[in-house]
């Protein structure tokens, strides 16, 4: 498995990986959002993290139909397929996950406080909502897993990964935005939404790999 | 070990593929598909390495060493796409299906040896020809220990040479108990090779 990461990371990090493109788009909406909002710098830095946290969602969709599409076209996915009886395919999926949210999740994480300072957020608020992306992208890339394993045969299953996974990561979303407004506005509370955080991203790191290892083996293609 | 496929039947949407195959591979023995094109072989292949259902009948191993019956299991399956990174080194590539697979047998530069391609180990891979692709996938056989190979047009894109070098490295493979399936429409020079022959389909 440890293989598997590796080679997925640098697949990720060599030219057209698309690792970069997840960056652009989370800076494109974070930049676009104040334009909407108005002149209004106060309005701008208390609804701050919920822009990055819809952004970083939003970022997070745009590159999970890869995960499977790429191995699926050039035949990779049926090798891995068949190797279950030595890795299992679960196993498998994880470790595709970790490398995949290596490469486009945790560079969204490392560009947040620089994108918070466009907001006009506080630096402990920016602390907190990057410590709760940390926590929380990888619930997502999870969830996509498993959509992205449902959707991997059909041509321009792209956007129906976001559509089929978008519910699932509500859940996350909100508790994202709870925590990071629990670590900076002083009555809400910072340490139980987190929690939830956390708890989702370890429910969902169990849950998403078996789910898209029944989907993976049910190809029938 | 032994391979055992009995009333076999595969359905792709809707429509009867086959139906009632049957046929038995000991360790040691090679057989053929062939047929003209949509007649089946792929088909066949895909049902035999599990990413198909059968329709009808079954396929599965028996006899081996640690008792599983899927065929997937003990097999290497080669499909008409290459199962390669563009993006990665020949040595990368192989290296990583090395190690994902369990009993390693050969290195990447003695598989790469036996087709002749030592020389284009550390080439990334986009930059091979068509046949070197295909040879550099041919390899990857050749690094895992797996007593079944499913091979799906395994010479397409090879000139003749390199056809006979494969051809060899099946025969070295059956030689030593292992069990070849190989759907073609060019016959491969293997001694005592068995035939399976698909018709063109009647017309609905």
């Amino acid at each position: 498995m440890i293989a598997l990461i590796v080679r997925d990371i640098r697949l990720g990090v060599r030219a057209g990986g698309g690792a970069l493109i997840g960056i652009l788009f989370y800076l494109a909406v974070v930049a676009v959002t104040p334009f909407a909002f108005g002149p209004d710098l106060n309005l701008l830095s208390r609804i701050g993290p919920a822009i990055l946290w819809v952004g970083a969602l939003l970022a997070s969709l745009l590159g999970l139909e890869r995960l499977f599409r790429i191995d699926h076209e050039d035949g990779a996915l049926d090798v891995l397929v068949m190797s279950r009886f030595e890795t299992p395919l679960a196993l498998t999926v994880f470790g595709k996950c970790v490398a995949h949210w290596l490469v486009t999740g945790l560079p969204l994480v490392i560009v947040t406080p620089l994108l918070g300072l466009l907001l006009n957020m506080e630096i402990a608020a920016i602390g907190a909502t990057a410590l709760t992306l940390l926590v929380g992208t990888p619930a997502i890339t999870f969830i996509g897993a498993a959509g992205a394993a449902v959707a991997v045969a059909l041509p321009r299953g792209g956007l129906l990964v976001s559509v089929i996974i978008l519910p699932f990561t509500i859940p996350v979303l909100i508790f994202g935005v709870m925590a990071s407004y629990g670590a900076v506005e002083d009555p809400a509370p910072f340490v139980q939404p987190f929690a939830f955080l956390a708890a989702l991203t370890l429910f969902f790191a169990v849950l998403g790999p078996f789910a898209a290892a029944v989907a993976l083996k049910g190809l029938q293609d | 070990m032994r391979l055992e496929v009995e009333g076999l039947a595969a359905r792709r949407g809707g429509d009867m593929i086959f139906e009632g195959i049957r046929f038995a591979l000991g360790a040691g023995e090679a057989m053929a598909v062939t047929g003209p094109n949509g007649a089946g072989k792929s088909t066949l292949l895909r049902v035999l390495a599990g990413f198909l259902p059968p329709a009808a009948g079954w396929a599965r191993v028996t006899n081996a060493a640690d008792g599983a019956g899927d065929i997937a299991a003990h097999a290497h399956f080669l499909g008409p796409v290459n199962a390669m990174k563009p993006a990665l080194t020949v040595r990368e590539n192989l290296d990583f299906w090395r190690i994902f697979g369990d009993a390693p047998l050969l290195e990447p530069e003695e598989a790469l040896g036996r087709l002749g391609l030592d020389h284009v180990i550390d080439v990334p891979y986009s930059d091979l020809s068509t046949g070197q692709r295909r040879r550099v996938a041919i390899a990857r056989l050749l690094l895992n220990r797996r007593t079944i190979w499913l091979l799906d047009e395994p010479t397409s894109g090879l000139d003749a040479n390199a056809e006979a070098v494969f051809a060899g490295l099946v025969g070295d493979h059956v030689a030593g108990g292992g069990i070849v399936i190989a759907a073609t429409h060019l016959s491969i020079a293997v001694a005592g090779m068995k035939r399976l022959r698909f018709a063109e389909r009647a017309p609905a």
